[in-house]
Order: C-alpha cells, then sequence, then structure tokens
C-alpha cells in the first residue's frame, strides 16, 4: 500500500503538489489525470524520489521512502515513461537484464529469463540481440516494459508509457499492459493527459488540478461526475468525441 | 680559411643522413623524447581533465567557472606558460626542500598537461551534458547509482566526443612540445630551434616535417578508434588500440646510441646545457664527446635563457655549460665595473664557489665580446690598430652596430674613454650589418669576437687599451656535485686554455656560414681534432 500524506512540492515558489493526502491498495490500477502542469508526473515521480518533496511523506507498506537507500527503492520499483530510455549502445537483452546486473545477479539465467520477459510484453525472442536503434517505437517500449519489469517489482510507475506511440499501437500496448497488471497482481500508477485511456484501464481516477485532488472516483462513477468545471471539461471532451463517432457511424449505416 | 673536415673514424656508413643534416639515432631519439613527452602531458590532462569535467558537468555552479579559469590558462601563450614552471617549481623546491627538477621533463610536463587540459575538459563537459535526457532519466530510474550511471552510461555514450577531445589535445601538445626545448627537455623542438640560430634550414624542416607527421599519426589512430566508438565498430577500435600501443612501445624502446651501446654505460648521466646559438651548441657537443669518452652518459638541455642557465646549473637541474665572464660578471653578480679579464676571473671564481658551490673550471681560451671590426686593408691604410686610433679617424667614418648595441652600457662606456664622433652610426640586424660592412657602407662594425665571419671576411678586432670594454672569456662552468667528481673534474681539465679565438672562429663559420654547412657536431669534431693529442 502507498500512502500520501501532505505531499508538498513547490518549483520556483509556485506549488505543483499542494498538501496532497490519499492513499492507494495494493493491486490497484490507479491513473493520475490532469491538464499540463496539474501535478501528477511530480506526484508519480515523488514516489521512486526522481522528484524531492518539499514536506509530507509517502510510504510504501509502511517504510517512508525517504529512509529507504535509493538505489534499492528505485531497483524494486518499476519504472516507465514516455521517452522509454532504451540505452543505445547495449542489446535489447542487455537493456532487459539492467536491473538484474545492478542488483548482481548472476548472468548465467539471462538468456532464458530475457526470452520469458520477451515473451511476457510479446515480443519474439530473437530480438534480444537487437540494438535499440533497430527497433520500432512500439518495439522499444515493450522492450521499456520488460526491462522495468525485470527484477520482479510489485508496483509499476508509468509516465505518460504510450505518449509518443502511434494510436494503433497506443491501444494495444494499453491493452497488453492491463492484461500483465491483472496476471501479475502489479500495483500500477499511470500518469495520462489522456482521460479516454485512463477511464479505458485504470480501476480508479484520480483527476488533478493546480496541485489538487480535484476528484478520485472510478471509472463509472467518473462519468456520472458533476462537480468542478475543469473535470468536467475533461470527461464531456470523450464523451462528446464517443457521441460524435456513434452519430457518424449511425449516418453512414 | 681553411677548415677542412677530417674523418672522425666513429662515423660509419649510413650513420648520418647527409641530406638532411642530422644521424638517424638522434633524430629517433628525439622524435621519441618528443613522443614520450606529449603522451604523458595528454595522459596527465587526462587524469585531471577528466574528473574534472564529470565534474563540471555535474554541478553547473563549480563547471563555469571552471571552464573560465581553465580557458584563461589556455590564452597564456605556450612559450610562457613553459618558461613560467621554471620559476614556480624553483619555489616550490625552496619552500618544500624537497628536491624538485625546475628544469627538463617535470616544468615540461606541467606546462604542457596544462595546455592539454582545456579540448580534454570542455569535450568532456559537452560529452556528458549532451546525453540524451531520456538515457539519463532511465538511468536514475532503474535505479544506477551516480558512478554506476557514469560508467554504464555517460562515459560509454559520450566516449566518442571525449575522444575528440583528446585528439585535439594530443595534436596540440605534440605541436607545441618542441617548445619544451627552451626548458632544456629534449623534443624535435631542438631541431627547429638550433636550426634557426644556425640557419640551417634542413634541420628545422626536419623538425617541422618530423613534428607534423607525428601529430597526423596520432591524429590518425585517435581518430580510428573515435570512428570505431561512434559507430561500435570493434574492428576499428581494436585496430586503433593496436596501433597505439604500438606507438607507445616505440617511445619507450631503447634506441642504441652513438657509441652502439644501448645506454647502460657506467657511470651516472651527466646534463651539458647550452644557451641558443651555434657556438654554444658546438661546445656542449665537445664537451659530450669529453664525458662520454670517460665513460659517462650524457644528455642535454639545449636553447636555454641566458637568465635560466646559470640558475640551472647553480640548482644542479644542468651539470656543466660554458658562458662567458662579463655575462656571469653583470648578470650574477650585480657588477657595473670592468675590472681585467684576470682579475674578473678570480673574482667570479671564488664568488661563485662562495655563493652557489659553482666551480669556474677555467677560460676556455677564447673571448666572444662585443670589438669594433673593420676590414684589414682598410685598417692597414688608415693606420687603426687600436680604439684610440678608431676614435681620432672618427668623423671620416661610418659605424654599422647591432640592434642593440648603441643603447648598452658598453658604447656609453667606449664614448667616456675614447671620445668617438662617427660621421654615422646606424643599428642594422646582424646579416645586414656585416653586409653593409661587405658592401662598403659602413666602414666599422660592433662584432662579436668569435663569429666566423670575422676570419672569413678577413676583418681585424681593434684592440682596447683604455679597458673600456668588458671581458667575456668563454668560461667552463659545473655544478656542486659534478664540481666535487674528480673524473668529471680530469675529462673536462684538457679543454681550459686549448681553444683559441681562431679555431672558434672557424668551427662557428662551419655552421653558420650559407654554403657548405655543418652541423654542430661535425664542427665539434673538427676542433678536437685541432685541439690534438690531449683530445
Amino acid at each position: 500500500m502507498i500512502s500520501f500524506s501532505q505531499v508538498t512540492k513547490h518549483y520556483a515558489g509556485r506549488p505543483v503538489v499542494e498538501g496532497i493526502s490519499l492513499s492507494i491498495a495494493r493491486g490497484a490500477f490507479v491513473a493520475l489525470v490532469g491538464q499540463s502542469g496539474a501535478g501528477k508526473t511530480t506526484l508519480l515521480k515523488a514516489i521512486n524520489r526522481l522528484v524531492e518533496i518539499d514536506s509530507g511523506a509517502i510510504t510504501i507498506d509502511g517504510e517512508d521512502v525517504t529512509a529507504l537507500p535509493l538505489a534499492a527503492l528505485r531497483r524494486r520499483t518499476g519504472y516507465v515513461f514516455q521517452g522509454i530510455g532504451l540505452f543505445p549502445h547495449m542489446s535489447v537483452a542487455e537493456n532487459i537484464w539492467l536491473v538484474p546486473r545492478l542488483q548482481g545477479v548472476p548472468i548465467d539465467g539471462r538468456a532464458e529469463r530475457v526470452a520469458r520477459l520477451l515473451e511476457l510484453v510479446a515480443l519474439p525472442p530473437v530480438l534480444a540481440d537487437r540494438y535499440p536503434a533497430q527497433l520500432s517505437g512500439g518495439q522499444a517500449q515493450r522492450v521499456g516494459f520488460a526491462r522495468a519489469l525485470a527484477a520482479e517489482p510489485s508496483l509499476m510507475l508509468m509516465d505518460e508509457p504510450f505518449g509518443a506511440l502511434d494510436p494503433v499501437t497506443r491501444s494495444e500496448l494499453g491493452r497488453a499492459y492491463r492484461a500483465l497488471h491483472e496476471r501479475m497482481g502489479l500495483t500500477s500508477l499511470l500518469v495520462t493527459h489522456d482521460m479516454a485511456e485512463a477511464l479505458l484501464l485504470a480501476d480508479r481516477i484520480i483527476v488533478l488540478g493546480e496541485g489538487h485532488i480535484l476528484a478520485d472516483l472510478p471509472p463509472r462513477e467518473l462519468l456520472a461526475y458533476r462537480g468542478h468545471a475543469n473535470v468536467q471539461a475533461m470527461i464531456d471532451v470523450v464523451r462528446d468525441q464517443t457521441d460524435r463517432l456513434d452519430a457518424l457511424g449511425r449516418s453512414d449505416g | 680559411m681553411s677548415c677542412e673536415i677530417r674523418p672522425t673514424g666513429s662515423m660509419r656508413w649510413g650513420d648520418r643522413m647527409a641530406d638532411i643534416g642530422i644521424a638517424l639515432p638522434d633524430l629517433l631519439r628525439l622524435v621519441q623524447a618528443h613522443l614520450f613527452l606529449s603522451g604523458c602531458a595528454v595522459a596527465a590532462a587526462l587524469l585531471v581533465g577528466l574528473p574534472t569535467a564529470i565534474l563540471a558537468a555535474r554541478n553547473r555552479r563549480i563547471g563555469a567557472p571552471m571552464l573560465g579559469l581553465i580557458s584563461l590558462l589556455q590564452t597564456i601563450p605556450g612559450l610562457a606558460l613553459l618558461a613560467l614552471f621554471y620559476p614556480l617549481l624553483l619555489l616550490a623546491g625552496r619552500a618544500s626542500g624537497l628536491p624538485i627538477p625546475a628544469l627538463g621533463f617535470l616544468p615540461a610536463l606541467l606546462a604542457l598537461g596544462v595546455y592539454a587540459l582545456l579540448p580534454i575538459v570542455r569535450n568532456g563537459v559537452a560529452a556528458i551534458r549532451g546525453i540524451d535526457p531520456a538515457l539519463v532519466e532511465a538511468a536514475d530510474g532503474l535505479g544506477m547509482t551516480g558512478p554506476q550511471r557514469l560508467l554504464l552510461v555517460e562515459l560509454p555514450l559520450g566516449a566518442p566526443v571525449i575522444l575528440a577531445g583528446i585528439r585535439t589535445a594530443a595534436v596540440w601538445t605534440i605541436g607545441t612540445a618542441t617548445l619544451a626545448t627552451t626548458i632544456g627537455q629534449p623534443s624535435l623542438g631542438d631541431l627547429i630551434f638550433s636550426g634557426l640560430q644556425t640557419e640551417d634550414w634542413r634541420r628545422v624542416l626536419v623538425g617541422c616535417i618530423a613534428a607534423a607527421a607525428l601529430a597526423l599519426l596520432i591524429d590518425f589512430v585517435l581518430a580510428l578508434m573515435e570512428s570505431g566508438l561512434a559507430v561500435r565498430s570493434r574492428g576499428r577500435l581494436g585496430a586503433g588500440i593496436a596501433l597505439l600501443l604500438t606507438i607507445v612501445a616505440g617511445a619507450v624502446l631503447p634506441i642504441p646510441d652513438r657509441t652502439g651501446s644501448v645506454g647502460t654505460a657506467p657511470g651516472r648521466t651527466i646534463i651539458v646545457g647550452a644557451k641558443n646559438f651555434s657556438e654554444q651548441y658546438i661546445l656542449a657537443d665537445l664537451i659530450e664527446t669529453r664525458l662520454r669518452k670517460a665513460g659517462y652518459r650524457t644528455e642535454r638541455r639545449d636553447n636555454l635563457g641566458s637568465a635560466i642557465a646559470y640558475r640551472a646549473l647553480a640548482a644542479g637541474d644542468i651539470d656543466v655549460y660554458v658562458d662567458y665572464s662579463g655575462t656571469l660578471w653583470a648578470n650574477v653578480l650585480s657588477r657595473t665595473d670592468t675590472p681585467p679579464a684576470k682579475a674578473m676571473l678570480e673574482t667570479l671564481g671564488r664568488e661563485l664557489a662562495q655563493r652557489d658551490k659553482v666551480r669556474l673550471l677555467g677560460s676556455l681560451g677564447f673571448e666572444n665580446a662585443y670589438a669594433f671590426a673593420m676590414s684589414r686593408k682598410r685598417a692597414q691604410v688608415l693606420g687603426i690598430g687600436d680604439l684610440g686610433d678608431l676614435a681620432r679617424a672618427s668623423p671620416r667614418l661610418r659605424l654599422a652596430t647591432d640592434l642593440e648595441f648603441l643603447n648598452r652600457p658598453e658604447w656609453r662606456a667606449v664614448e667616456n674613454h675614447y671620445h668617438p664622433s662617427f660621421s654615422a652610426a646606424r643599428a642594422y640586424s646582424p646579416t645586414f650589418m656585416y653586409r653593409a660592412l661587405g658592401d662598403g657602407s659602413a666602414d666599422v662594425i660592433t662584432a662579436f669576437s668569435s663569429d666566423g665571419r670575422i676570419s672569413a671576411m678577413d676583418l681585424v678586432t681593434l684592440s682596447d687599451p683604455r679597458g673600456a670594454l668588458p671581458h667575456y672569456d668563454a668560461v667552463l662552468l659545473l655544478a656542486p656535485r659534478p664540481a666535487r667528481e674528480a673524473r668529471v673534474v680530469a675529462a673536462l681539465q684538457p679543454l681550459i686554455g686549448r681553444i683559441d679565438i681562431g679555431m672558434m672562429r672557424g668551427a662557428n663559420w662551419m655552421v653558420d656560414r650559407d654554403n657548405d654547412k655543418r652541423t654542430p657536431r661535425e664542427a665539434s669534431a673538427w676542433l678536437a681534432a685541432k685541439i690534438g693529442p690531449a683530445m
């Protein structure tokens, strides 16, 4: 379980996250949604301390993240982001095997484990010896997921992981990850500015605006939400698009 | 004048490349010294520069001033930087009481190292800062520690840019290392500087071409490694590394010296100093030959500045060199009077021994002093034999001097003692001064008394009965340590009083003339043969 208590972070004197408290249950799939500058990425990165908060506390299973050794905290937390960040001078297998390597796991089991991880993200095993430059964007982010999962984390932090992918790949990979989440019993936090993506993938959606939580509901209830104008606007966009697509379909047929 | 070359016996066929003015083993030794010095300087710069670059790349608050400081150091001219390290190290040695050598390898290494720092640090910073931020975020997000990120990500990815900086540094250093000769560290600059002084353009050319070839070679090898890193080609990288290792091996491999042995002769190495003109090179060669015959190994520190040479001797950085009594009198003892030659030598011998434990072994037998010279025929016609006669005839005569003579105390002394009033007095660069005399646009010149052109042009030097001009007897000086070594003294003693002015002029002429130019070594062999059986 992850809990935030009165978490605050300022950038250049301006609060990006202000006094946020919430807790996330083990096995949850939570989407953090909001416009640019809403503080969603800051909140996510505060968990593995890519961002250091100014005040408040974050705990994972009761342990304060600041009390844990930084490297250990990050190695047991999967992290996937829009930039993907595969190392161009390492093969796919070397990229995937990085965290176990940092943990000093003997290399003997590498080939087998890498093959299993590739299979998990639906990539053929021959890719193991390729270099990142030889992969398509979708393949690269699948490798990114495989790398994040290599050390068998129970918590996955994802910052716009599908942001740079084309819509087809994006939808495909989103669904594939959702399946992995179920199968492996992960706790997943997904930052996205795409409300439709959040509604379709997550069990719980937290809408952030100007450093505060504007709404915190399961998808179905969020669709029926009436309250903060900004939140409603985000939902309206999705609903409006769906309606127009429906209308388009009907007029066609 | 006569200056036939007698075979010296020690020269074998192929020992000398007649057309380039230097023996091949000597050239190879200079190439080696040059490579070794440059390599060490770049390695030292790398050792300091890379951590500095990493620090500067990580912390902008340190980075900006650090790069500024290094850029500032870079603006100091190479020659000045080299010269600055001499007094710095001298001071450091005195302050710490440690035997820090202020001349030769150490200051050259430090100066060149400082010079090589900028491209290494600048490219290092650019390499690390230029890494895709996504990769840095990935490295951090995966839980790499700082050192892990450096070793696994930043250095491998920055390697091509870092290597490009090393390449620039290496090429600069190989070029600048030619200046190391001015602080007594052998390099290809020896050829360039001595060639310039003796107007032996073959030596200048050989030195320049060799240095350029070395720079191109190293640049090629490093470029090969750089491209190997950039395209991740193990073949290219491996070939580059293999070539580099071969060059490193070549830089430290022993080369047989002139006597054929591989530098394992018994006895210690004696360091012979020389200032930057032909006569000094010839005499240093002569001294080397004597010492080698006595079983010593020798090394040279050429092109020492006049101010540096004596201090280097007193500090033990060089063991022996030839200086001139008048120079020591004015510069070392800070005296302004002009006593007779004998008194000056006695005082110098006593004071230098007392002050610095330096031993003045004695005068070689000739002077290299300012002297008034004119053509023999004209002097006879006008009946001029000394400066008194000259002063009386001066209203009808034109004087040509070198560029500084008319501002020197020597000229004031001559005016005070003889009251000449020449119809014209003009300053020329030395070569044109002699031409002015040759083509009749001047009647009298101020020559250096051991200049080979005095004999070659059949000039006479006028005597100085009132003692206006100071004496500049060529004297052999020994540093404190060799001064106490009987074998060294015994090896050099036979040179004292054996070189008369005619012999020195002859040897200088062989090196300075334009046609049938000889090297200082050949001139010293000629001189040795002239001196005779004692040698």
